[in-house]
């Protein structure tokens, strides 16, 4: 029983009081059984590391990832309900506790191969990079990868595994060949001999099975629950209040934490003056913590009126002299000089770009900027700390929460088994929290008063002069057009290069292509913003490219659908959008239209515009998005992905900007850093497409990237005003 | 010592008098449905209702309301059927129907502004939601839901107020009369 083996993929074992538990056996050892002491109760029968069958036949999907609003919660539950053909009334979903064998394993395969395996289940591989993503602490929630990683590899695979394990136990009892055995909804049936009996009934007889190696997945005809409509398991309890996020954890005897850190990042405390605020009312504590100051109270306001009555001084340095307008002067300089110096990083390279350029006649150039961007989730960093018997407790919404774990453990010198991660509901995440910054805070201001939990609770302020931000980047084009107005080269130069490596690249037909870079650092920290660095480029090539259509005398959407007869998924894609703005169709003075796609994290978008800028600033009163993820596990969880990611996208492009002053964050709250509101929200129409289901796309992140240039470019469509920087409130 | 009643319970408060209601609420009262986004009523978070009225309970210093009723999200499902109390309100009913939260942590405060929309304007046109609303932001960008759900609600709302008031005329007539009392 559970014999590793080259070729096994799944491994069993009994549990005490007879239940079944079988573990995709994702390296050497026999590991689920330890799983089932984290998440199995008595009286519940753990199938494998992500199924438990419960004595009413009812089925609990663990999900190893956390819920931010993306509904992974209730998809994932969905993928591998689907496969073992259980009763969809009857499943429900318990997160995964924080722990290594949950690794999140495809994150790491697809950032080294991301090519395609082929094959579902590639057990050695599996094996070799679960280790690695368990070296890299990862657990992550992000790169959009939940449905298209967990869902395919872990949940898909666990599901059908499940459901040929209850066969082969019904097989053998009934004494009739597995073949014959048919699952519906969480029952068993042998039509033949009449008889059938629920899934719990062979639970303890699958026992000791040694798993398939290669369980056979549906395709997309024979799904039941993957492609439709789920109401999401989280949502009602976020209508009533019930719903626990990281503000709302309560422990006996809690006290309440606010900090305020050096404005200029870099920057070390020098010297705290406490002395009016440690004789207020309530206030337990002030924390040095390095990079500012906490006040532990007993209430969250006593501390927050303390913290305001304490004095900082900050070490400085040259970072303190620079603004956002010497940033860009310096990624300027940084440019030239990476083409005079010839110390350019090649990043895609095609032909002779500058081959063509040096005899072109026709020649096209512009230079694009955007600005750092804060995240602003909804609900302010926050953490609970509780430092008690060798222990490190904590609570928060975190996007990493394994990687929290590690980091602590390092940090503070306690055994990785002795932190203790409770992963609540995340009030927004965007990449914001896959940060460690806040529990690291956390942690320090508990560790100060030992035995007594604390909570700490970022101001608005904070959040948003604390961030990681979205880069400001720059970019240089030059192109050239043949006789026939289509570009015959493209020469793209950028600061700088982060992830995913691909976002400068376009699907366009151009025969010489030059994309390079230089990395132009600055003190401004920088972390990943929903779609990471596709939103900077889908902005500067889309516009770029309907630059070329214009200086060809071209229709934008007519000029990308030529120029993509080597892509025709993304074409598609590209005409359906069209299709459903009806595009060029007869528009009221001042309004007009806007077209934009980006494929990333694979998933393809395309979205089009109706613009009003009948009283000189634009109102978008309509987005038409056409997307292909491959396959969208689920319909109306995958629409609503898409219009979160039109607004949070539609929200940067108006109105996001951080702007730096003598080394700091200038905005800091909603009335400086403006949001995207009710009356300025457009009426937003999706179509999906499952082009297909081999290669899903993801869902968090690829409905942002194009709106910025779908608007911009509506706008040039509408005024001849070419926008080249963010946010068009500022240049328009 | 400061008193509010809170979802009709009366509680006497040693805090000091510039907390703000919504640290009261939260913490005090351990209701931690309202919630905090940005301290200075920019966001609707903490959306509560005063004496039925909608305010940002993130400002509004707890000696202010001294005395005065609150209502929370917690308090809110009672509102819609006096008879099955504890039953979701009709705009909680639509925001699960529309599948309107994502990350959720903006919708109690989006549900207290729409239900104090619809306590006003029962049957609201666009323009109406967009000034009763866009005190609220929702950082998701669930507003087209939001919009959809307040209008199906309006609907359903409607029709409980139809059903309320016939039933209470129903009940003063079959006091009355005999006549009316045919089930």
């Amino acid at each position: 029983m559970g014999k590793w083996t080259r070729r096994a993929f799944l491994t069993t074992g009994a549990l005490v009081g007879g239940g079944l538990i079988v573990g995709v056996a994702i390296r050497p050892g026999h590991r689920t059984p330890k799983l089932a002491s984290l998440v199995e109760r008595s009286g519940e029968t753990l199938i494998n590391a992500w199924v438990k069958i419960l004595p009413d036949n009812s089925i609990t999907v663990i999900v190893p990832h956390a819920e931010m609003g993306q509904g992974v919660h209730t998809v994932l539950p969905m993928m591998l309900a689907d496969e073992m053909d259980a009763d969809w009334s009857t499943v429900s979903m318990e997160q995964a506790p924080v722990h290594d064998e949950y690794a999140s394993n495809d994150i790491v395969r697809e950032v080294a191969l991301p090519t395609q395996v082929p094959g579902i289940v590639e057990d050695t591989l599996k094996g070799t990079f679960l280790k690695i993503a368990q070296s890299m602490s990862l657990q992550i929630t992000g790169g959009s990868f939940s449905v298209r990683g967990t869902g395919t590899w872990s949940m898909r695979v666990a599901g059908a595994a499940a459901r040929e394990l209850l066969i082969d136990a019904a097989a053998e009892q009934w004494q009739v060949p597995a073949n014959e055995i048919r699952v519906e909804k969480s029952v068993l049936y042998h039509d033949k001999s009449n008889r059938s009996d629920q899934f719990i009934a062979f639970a303890k007889a699958a026992a000791g099975k040694q798993g398939p190696s290669k369980p056979k997945l549906k395709t997309p005809e024979q799904f039941n629950i993957m492609g439709q409509h789920v109401e999401r398991f989280d949502i009602p309890s976020k209508v009533d209040g019930t719903a626990v996020f990281g503000v709302d954890v309560e422990l006996p005897g809690m006290k309440y934490a606010c900090v305020k850190c050096a404005p200029v990042f870099g920057s070390m405390v020098l010297s705290i003056d406490s002395s009016a605020a440690k004789v207020m009312a309530g206030v337990v504590k002030i924390v040095d913590l390095g990079t500012g100051v906490g006040v532990i109270a007993d209430s969250y306001w006593q501390a927050k009126k303390a913290l305001d009555k304490v004095n900082v001084t900050y070490s400085e340095s040259k970072a303190n002299r620079v603004s956002s307008e010497a940033i860009f002067e310096q990624f300027g300089k940084s440019m030239d000089d990476a083409i005079a110096n010839k110390n350019e990083e090649d990043d895609h390279k095609v032909g002779d770009a500058r081959g063509v350029l040096a005899k072109a006649k026709n020649i096209v150039e512009a230079e694009y900027r955007v600005p750092h961007l804060a995240h602003s989730t909804m609900e302010p960093m926050n953490c609970t700390a509780w430092s008690h018997n060798d222990r490190l407790e904590i609570w928060a919404g975190l996007q990493n929460p394994l990687g929290v774990r590690n980091t602590l453990a390092e940090q503070f010198d306690f055994e990785p088994e002795n932190v203790v991660i409770n992963n609540v509901y995340l009030g927004g995440g965007f990449g914001r929290r896959a940060m460690d910054d806040y529990p690291i805070q956390g942690a320090k201001l508990a560790l100060a008063v030992p035995g007594v939990p604390v909570k700490m609770i970022w101001s608005r302020e904070e959040d948003t002069q604390q961030d990681f931000y979205r880069p400001a980047i720059m970019s240089r084009f030059k192109a050239s057009l043949d006789d026939n107005g289509m570009p015959d080269a493209w020469e793209n130069q950028f600061v700088d290069k982060h992830e995913p490596a691909e976002a400068p690249t376009i699907p366009y037909a151009v025969a010489n292509q030059y994309i390079h870079y230089i990395n132009s650092p600055s003190h401004i920290r920088f972390g990943p913003w929903r779609s990471v660095d596709h939103t900077q480029h889908a902005f500067f090539t889309e516009s770029f490219i309907d630059e070329l259509a214009a200086k060809a005398g071209k229709d934008p959407y007519q000029y990308r659908y030529d120029l993509l007869s080597n892509e025709l998924r993304v074409r598609h894609v590209l005409e359906t959008a069209a299709k459903m703005a009806n595009w060029g169709k007869a528009m009221p003075h001042g309004w007009g239209q806007g077209i934009a796609l980006q494929r990333s994290f694979n998933t393809i978008v395309a979205e089009v515009v109706d613009v009003d800028m009948s009283n000189g600033k634009p109102r978008v009163d309509k987005v038409y998005c056409a997307a292909d993820p491959g396959y969208a596990m689920s319909t109306d969880g995958f629409k609503a992905q898409m219009e979160s990611g039109i607004i949070y996208g539609l929200t940067a492009a108006l109105y996001g900007e951080i702007n730096i002053k003598d080394g700091a964050v200038v905005e800091s709250n909603f009335h400086n850093y403006k949001m995207l509101r009710m009356n300025e929200s457009p009426g937003i129409e999706i179509e999906i497409i499952n082009s297909d289901d081999t290669s899903l796309g993801g869902g968090g992140e690829p409905g942002t990237p194009p709106i910025a240039p779908a608007l911009s470019n509506a706008i040039f469509a509408i005024t001849g005003n070419r926008i080249r920087s963010l946010p068009i409130s500022k240049y328009l | 010592m400061l008193e509010i009643t809170v979802n009709d319970i009366t509680h006497q408060l040693d805090v000091e008098p510039d907390t703000p209601l919504l640290w009261v609420v939260r913490d005090e009262l351990k209701l931690k449905g309202t919630k905090f986004g940005c301290g200075i009523a920019q966001c609707g978070a903490c959306t509560v209702h005063l004496d039925g009225t909608p305010i940002r309970s993130c400002i509004t210093p707890i000696a202010s309301v001294n005395g005065r009723s609150i209502t929370t999200i917690e308090g809110i499902n009672g509102q819609a059927d006096p008879l099955h109390p504890g039953a979701l309100h009709s705009v909680q009913q639509a925001w699960i129907e529309e599948q309107v939260p994502q990350c959720g942590y903006c919708q109690s405060g989006q549900i207290m502004s729409a239900v104090a929309l619809l306590n006003k304007i029962p049957v609201p046109n666009d323009d109406d939601i967009d000034k009763a609303m866009s005190g609220n932001v929702c950082r998701c960008g669930m507003y087209s839901r939001i919009r959809k759900a307040i209008k199906s609600a309006s609907t359903q709302f409607a029709k409980e107020k139809a059903i309320d008031s016939n039933a209470a005329d129903a009940s003063l007539k079959s006091s009355g009369s005999e006549e009316s009392n045919h089930g």
